[in-house]
C-alpha cells in the first residue's frame, strides 16, 4: 500500500516543478496506488505528455512499486501508448473492413505522398503525425478519417489532403474543419 | 420517478429526437440540435416542444437523423437534416405549414430498412436520452432489476436464462444460462461480472452503439447477472477508441448510484453491486476473454491457456462471468417479458434477435437488429436496399478477421450460429460487410491476415510466425510472384495455425483464407496462373521466380 508521502521517493527522475506530473498523481491517488491501475495511470500520463517519456515510466514504476520492465512491457504492448513524441496535428485514417472496401488505403497513400510521411511516423518538423487505426465504428460513413479529433466521413484522397493542407498552412482554424457529409443519396421511393 | 418523468414528457406537445451517436455527431448532429433549440426558443415554444439528444436510430449513412413525435400523429423520421433546414421541421410540425424542402427528407414509415427489423435490444435506443436516467426509467428501466431482487432467487434467474435460449453474442454462441449457472455454482469468496465491450472486429459497432445509446440497459443487465451469480463487483471493459461510450457509461453509473440502483443495498435489498469502467488501450487480442482479464488487472493483454476457465478462476483467482455487452442488453427484455416471449423469436437452436452492423457496398448502411434465422437476401436486398450502383452481389463477410465470406449461392440460407459455421464463417460479434464484384478475394484475405499479423500478441509460436508467413504468401499471390506450390503451402499453414494456436485469435485467423479459398478458388488460380485479377484490384508488379529463371 502507499507510503505516507509518495513524493518522497520520487526524488530522482521527477522535476518537482513540472505541472504535468500533477495529472498522473491525481490518478494515482484516485486508484489508491493499486498496481492493477497501471493502464489507467499510463493513459493519464499519455494525455499529459502526449507520449510516454522514459523518465515518466520510471516515475510510474516507482510509484506503483512495479519493476520498470513491467511498465515498459505494458506500454509497448498496447497500440494506444506511444514512446515517441507525436506531431502537433494528428491524422488517423481508419483501415477497418468497410473503409478498406471503400479504398481507404488510397487516402493513406495520398497523405504520405503529399506530406512525405509514412504511416506511424511524424514529419521531421513535428507538424503532422499520420496513423492508421482499425475501425472507429463509423462504418456507415466509410471511408473515415479523424483529423484534429474530428471524425470526417465519406472522404476521398483529394478532400482529405486538402483539409490537412489548409489546417497545416494555418488557413483554416483547426476547430472548424469541415465535418459535413459531402454527398447525399436519394431515398429509394 | 417513472411517473414524474412521463408527466413531464406529456407536457410537451411535440418532441424532437436528434440522434446523437458517433456517426451522426460526425455528420453534424450537435449543430442541428443547437439550431432546433434556437428555433424553438425564437418561436417561444419551449414549454410545448422538447428537443432531446437520443441514441442511435440505425441508418447511420443518412445522418443526422431527427425524429419528430407529435401528439396524435405518427412519428416521422427525417434524414440528412442540416442546420439550414432544421427550422423547417418546426414550421411544418408546429405550425402545420407545407414545406416542400422536407418532402424528400422524410423517411417513409414502411421503409423496409425499419419494417424488416425486430428490435428487442435496441427497442428504446432511438427514443431514450442516454444521458438521463429518468428517461430510461420512464420507459420501464430498472423494473427488471427490481423484479429480480424482490421476486426471484439467483437460481430462478439463471434458469430463466436457460429457458430463454439466449446465446452469447460475442461470436462463439455459448449458451448464456449455462455459463451463469457455472459461475453461480463455482466456489469462491469474491466473484466478478465483466462486460466485454472491447469490440475489436473492424466493421462491427453494435456494442459501441448500445453503450452510447442505452447505457443503463447494459448496467441493469450486469446488475441482474451479478445478483444471479453472486458477484458484487462488475467491470465494463470499453474499447479505447470509444471515448463517447465511456463518457456516457460513466455518467450513467454515477446517476444510478445516486438513486440507489447500483452500489450498496440496491433498492433497499441486501444486494450490493458496484460497476467500474476499464478503458482498453488498443489491442485486438483483448477481446479474448483471458486476455481481457489480464488487461483489467493492468497487465499485458496476453491470453492464458484454458482450462481453468474464467467461470472457475478468472479475475484475481475468483470465478468470473464474462459476457458480451450485447448479451447483457438482452437480459432486461428476458426478465420483463419472460423467457417464453423471448424464445418465440429465432430458430430452434438460436433464439432472439441479433444486432448486425451492415456496411460495405449496400445502399443503406447502418445498425440493424433482426431475428435470428433471417436470410442473407432479406438483409442485403430488403434492409440494405441492394448493392450500390446496381452492381452484382459477390459475397458478404461476417465475423470480421475471424470469420469468412458467404458467396451469393447461399443468399437464401437462414443466418444462425450453426449455419454460418457450416458455411465456414462465424456469427462473430455481428459485422456484416457486403462486397460487390469490385472486391478481390485474395486481397481481402490479405487485408485480414495483415490485421491478424499486426494484432497477434506474440505469446505462442504458431500464431506469431504463422500469420506472418501466410501474409507473405498472400502478398506473393497478389503481386504476381506466387506459384501453385505456394497455394498448397498456404493451405497447409492454415491447418497448422488453426490446430496449434493458444487462443481464439490464432485459431480463427486462417478463416478468411479458408472460406475464400473454398468459394473463390478460381480467383486465386487466376492470380497465380494467368496474372489476372478478376476484380481489377491487384497490380502485378513481380514475376514468379521460376519463370524468371526459365
Amino acid at each position: 500500500m502507499p507510503e505516507a508521502s509518495p513524493k518522497k521517493d520520487a526524488g530522482n527522475g521527477k522535476p518537482a516543478a513540472d505541472p504535468r506530473y500533477k495529472g498522473i498523481d491525481r490518478v494515482l491517488k484516485r486508484q489508491q496506488y493499486k498496481q492493477d491501475a497501471l493502464i489507467e495511470v499510463l493513459t493519464a500520463a499519455q494525455e499529459a505528455f502526449g507520449y510516454l517519456p522514459e523518465e515518466v515510466m520510471i516515475y510510474i514504476a516507482r510509484q506503483l512499486k512495479l519493476p520498470f520492465s513491467w511498465v515498459y512491457g505494458v506500454a509497448t504492448f498496447y497500440h494506444f501508448f506511444s514512446l515517441k513524441p507525436q506531431g502537433k496535428h494528428n491524422a488517423i485514417v481508419c483501415l477497418g473492413t468497410a473503409c478498406y472496401v471503400g479504398r481507404a488505403n488510397e487516402i493513406v497513400d495520398a497523405i504520405s505522398k503529399e506530406f512525405n510521411v509514412d504511416p506511424g511516423q511524424t514529419t521531421p518538423d513535428g507538424e503532422l503525425t499520420l496513423t492508421t487505426t482499425r475501425c472507429l465504428g463509423c462504418c456507415g460513413l466509410a471511408p473515415v478519417v479523424v483529423f484534429e479529433n474530428q471524425v470526417l466521413g465519406k472522404e476521398s484522397p483529394d478532400t482529405t489532403v486538402d483539409k490537412i493542407r489548409s489546417v497545416l498552412s494555418g488557413a483554416a482554424p483547426a476547430a472548424t474543419g469541415a465535418t459535413r457529409v459531402e454527398q447525399e443519396e436519394p431515398l429509394p421511393a | 420517478m417513472a411517473q414524474s418523468e412521463l408527466d413531464r414528457q406529456k407536457q410537451f406537445r411535440c418532441r424532437m429526437l436528434v440522434c446523437a451517436s458517433t456517426p451522426c455527431i460526425s455528420s453534424g448532429a450537435l449543430a442541428v440540435e443547437e439550431a432546433l433549440k434556437k428555433a424553438v426558443e425564437a418561436e417561444g415554444l419551449q414549454t410545448e416542444i422538447e428537443t432531446v439528444a437520443t441514441g442511435c436510430l440505425g441508418p447511420c449513412s443518412r445522418g443526422p437523423l431527427v425524429t419528430v413525435q407529435y401528439e396524435g400523429q405518427p412519428d416521422v423520421a427525417y434524414e440528412g437534416v442540416t442546420v439550414e433546414i432544421a427550422p423547417f421541421l418546426l414550421a411544418k410540425h408546429a405550425k402545420g405549414l407545407l414545406v416542400p424542402e422536407l418532402d424528400n427528407k422524410a423517411i417513409p414509415a414502411d421503409w423496409p430498412f425499419f419494417a424488416k427489423q425486430k428490435k428487442l435490444v435496441l427497442a428504446e435506443s432511438g427514443t431514450v436520452d442516454p444521458e438521463k436516467l429518468e428517461s430510461y426509467v420512464a420507459r420501464g428501466g430498472y423494473s427488471a432489476l427490481g423484479q429480480t431482487l424482490r421476486e426471484m432467487t439467483p437460481e430462478e434467474v439463471c434458469n430463466e436464462m436457460v429457458k430463454s435460449g439466449l446465446r452469447g453474442r460475442g461470436g462463439a454462441g455459448f449458451p448464456t444460462g449455462l455459463k451463469w449457472n457455472m459461475v453461480r455454482k463455482a466456489p469462491g469468496e469474491r466473484k466478478y461480472v465483466v462486460a466485454n465491450g472491447d469490440e475489436g472486429d473492424p466493421g462491427a459497432y453494435m456494442d459501441r452503439t448500445l453503450m452510447e445509446s442505452d447505457p443503463h440497459r447494459v448496467l441493469e443487465g450486469m446488475a441482474i447477472a451479478g445478483f444471479a451469480v453472486g458477484a458484487d463487483q462488475g467491470y465494463i471493459y470499453v474499447r479505447g477508441e470509444y471515448p463517447l461510450a465511456a463518457k456516457r457509461l460513466e455518467k450513467a453509473i454515477r446517476q444510478a448510484e445516486r438513486k440507489g440502483l447500483l452500489g450498496s443495498r440496491i433498492l433497499d435489498s441486501n444486494f450490493n453491486f458496484r460497476i467500474d469502467i476499464r478503458m482498453g488501450a488498443g489491442a485486438f487480442v483483448c477481446g479474448e476473454e483471458t486476455a481481457l482479464m489480464q488487461s483489467i488487472m493492468g497487465r499485458r493483454g496476453q491470453p492464458v491457456p484454458r482450462p481453468p476457465y474464467p467461470a472457475n478462476r478468472g479475475l484475481w483467482g475468483g470465478p468470473t462471468l464474462i459476457n458480451n455487452v450485447e448479451t447483457f442488453g438482452n437480459i432486461t427484455t428476458i426478465i420483463t417479458k419472460g423467457a417464453t416471449f423471448y424464445a418465440a423469436y429465432g430458430t430452434e437452436k438460436s433464439k432472439g434477435a441479433k444486432i448486425f452492423a451492415l456496411a460495405g457496398k449496400v445502399n443503406n448502411t447502418g445498425l440493424i437488429e433482426v431475428t435470428i434465422g433471417i436470410t442473407l437476401r432479406e438483409i442485403v436486398f430488403d434492409i440494405g436496399g441492394g448493392i450500390r450502383g446496381g452492381r452484382p452481389f459477390k459475397a458478404a463477410q461476417t465475423g470480421g478477421p475471424s470469420g469468412g465470406c458467404i458467396p451469393s449461392e447461399y443468399l437464401v440460407t437462414p443466418i444462425d450460429y450453426e449455419t454460418l459455421q457450416r458455411l465456414g464463417s462465424i456469427m462473430g460479434s455481428g459485422g456484416l460487410i457486403v462486397m460487390d464484384d469490385q472486391s478481390c478475394m485474395p486481397d481481402v484475405a490479405k487485408f485480414f491476415m495483415e490485421f491478424c499479423m499486426d494484432e497477434s500478441c506474440g505469446k505462442c509460436g504458431p500464431c506469431r510466425g504463422g500469420t506472418v508467413q501466410m501474409h507473405r504468401i498472400l502478398g506473393k499471390i497478389t503481386n504476381g510472384s506466387a506459384t501453385m506450390e505456394d497455394l498448397s503451402k498456404l493451405e497447409e499453414l492454415c491447418i497448422m495455425v488453426k490446430e496449434t494456436s493458444l487462443c481464439g485469435l490464432g485459431m480463427t485467423a486462417p478463416n478468411p483464407i479458408y472460406s475464400t479459398l473454398r468459394y473463390f478458388r478460381d480467383e486465386y488460380e487466376a492470380h497465380i496462373r494467368d496474372h489476372h485479377c478478376p476484380a481489377g484490384v491487384c497490380q502485378f508488379t513481380e514475376k514468379p521466380l521460376r519463370i524468371a529463371v526459365a
